[in-house]
């Protein structure tokens, strides 16, 4: 139990790195996303909502899967650059994730520009501020208020989700976990190390969204 | 197409048989989820510190511990655990269990886990004034529970349920790790097998929108029919 804490806290890192550079990417993603679905041209509306079903209605494992050994196979998709990043398991996990947590993060924030009351678009539109503005400074900072405890869950959903980084290869901390126990032969004493680092890293997710929430309240 | 012909030379029998299995394992993991919600909702409603703990601690390791590390844990722990049981009963021989039972196991404490939370919340949500007036009508408790408390529960509970079954859904693809051959598994050995993954883990998320999508159409009707006279 002592000998395999060390091994398992590096993979922690692993699973950091993967848990945040997919966040970044998904917000982004998600941010695109949510400005498409309240797009008017019903195509645009419609493609977004397919987006958002589709990764939302299948499970992670079966993207996953696809982008990591689906995608190989075409046998043009290898002569492009983009093979470089589509080879590596690494990425390939990170593109998975950061599009299946965009497609949950779009459906987050285009809930919270939908409940932006209409008097604070019309109060910057009396006062003649440009729409690029009353975006960026009015709809952006009361929709990132509006989908703080939202976007807390998905944090901690990604994190779980992150586990499944271990069918493709990678050595994140469910992947050494599952070697140790292979090895060794001692499920319960390898889950309660594993899942104390995890549960430790929710409670953190959890108390720093709360914080943000606090900080970002109305009150 | 003929990859998923019927018979000897396609795998489109294999691929729903997997299906039944996937929708057999939900079903399952939702039951033994909903058993454990029977247990620990009223943990969580408890008074009693002790029992509130123990009700609390349970939904928030499983929340936030990943799905795949419980699965490895009863995969891997599962028959251990029984064989140690079995030799305090004086039973000394090797026990192999099922992976159907380890998975929809494992998949049932998670998905029960979540059940939970929805229980406790559209419980906690029922007005005050309907347990003061079951005891003034002199109701029985048992009465008061399943004739009073049950059906606004169910109303309030049913949507929240609908996303529960979603997930546990969705995680019953993480037990292909252990073998049992559902859609995801099946769809890895066909894989394998043709060389061909992009066509079989697209047609497993087919499979998997289809599930939800009917599943959801299912629940809707459910959900009429038990909010009548809302």
């Amino acid at each position: 139990m002592i000998t395999s804490f060390p091994k398992l806290l590096s993979a922690t890192v692993v699973t950091l790195k993967l848990l945040s550079l997919s966040l970044f990417f998904g917000l982004f993603i998600g941010l695109l996303f949510a400005i498409l679905r309240l797009n008017k041209n019903i195509f645009i509306n419609k493609f977004a909502y397919g987006y958002s079903y589709v990764f939302r209605g299948t499970p992670l494992l079966v993207q996953i899967f696809i982008i990591y050994f689906g995608l190989g196979q075409i046998e043009y998709f290898r002569s492009t650059f983009l093979w470089v990043i589509f080879k590596e398991p690494y990425w390939c996990a990170i593109i998975a994730f950061a599009l299946n947590t965009g497609a949950y993060t779009s459906e987050i924030l285009r809930s919270a520009f939908q409940t932006i009351k209409p008097g604070f678009i019309e109060a910057g539109k009396s006062l003649g501020i440009s729409n690029k503005i009353i975006f960026y400074k009015i709809q952006i900072p009361i929709a990132i208020r509006q989908s703080l405890p939202a976007y807390g869950n998905e944090i901690i959903l990604m994190l779980k989700g992150t586990s499944l980084a271990s069918t493709v290869t990678l050595m994140d901390l469910t992947g050494v976990a599952k070697y140790i126990i292979s090895t060794t032969f001692k499920p319960i004493e390898v889950f309660i190390v594993a899942g104390s680092i995890y549960l430790f890293m929710t409670f953190v997710i959890h108390n720093l969204i709360k914080f943000l929430e606090k900080k970002y309240g109305y009150s | 197409m003929e990859l998923l012909s019927f018979g000897d030379t396609g795998w489109g029998d294999e691929l729903f048989y997997a299906t039944l299995m996937t929708i057999a394992v939900s079903i399952t993991a939702m039951l033994i989820g909903f058993l454990f919600a029977l247990i620990f909702t009223p943990l969580k409603l408890s008074k009693n510190k002790f029992f509130n703990f123990i009700g609390n601690s349970y939904t928030t390791v499983i929340r936030g511990v990943p799905e795949l590390l419980v699965i490895y844990l009863f995969f891997f722990g599962g028959s251990g655990a029984v064989m140690y049981v079995a030799s305090i009963f004086g039973y000394n021989e090797y026990i192999e269990i099922n992976a159907f039972i380890t998975g929809s196991f494992a998949i049932g404490i998670i998905s029960g886990a979540y059940s939970t939370e929805v229980f406790r919340g559209a419980i906690q949500s029922i007005d005050k004034g309907q347990f003061e007036a079951s005891q003034v009508l002199g109701l029985k408790r048992f009465v008061y529970f399943f004739r009073v408390i049950m059906p606004q529960m169910l109303r309030l509970a049913i949507p929240n349920l609908s996303n529960v079954w979603q997930i546990t859904l969705k995680d019953t693809s993480l037990i292909s790790v252990t073998g049992l051959v559902e859609i995801m598994r099946q769809s890895y050995i066909a894989a394998g097998s043709t060389r061909d993954p992009l066509f079989f883990y697209s047609f497993a998320a087919v499979l998997y929108l289809l599930l939800t999508f009917l599943s959801m159409k299912l629940i809707n009707r459910l959900e009429i029919k038990y909010s009548r006279g809302f």
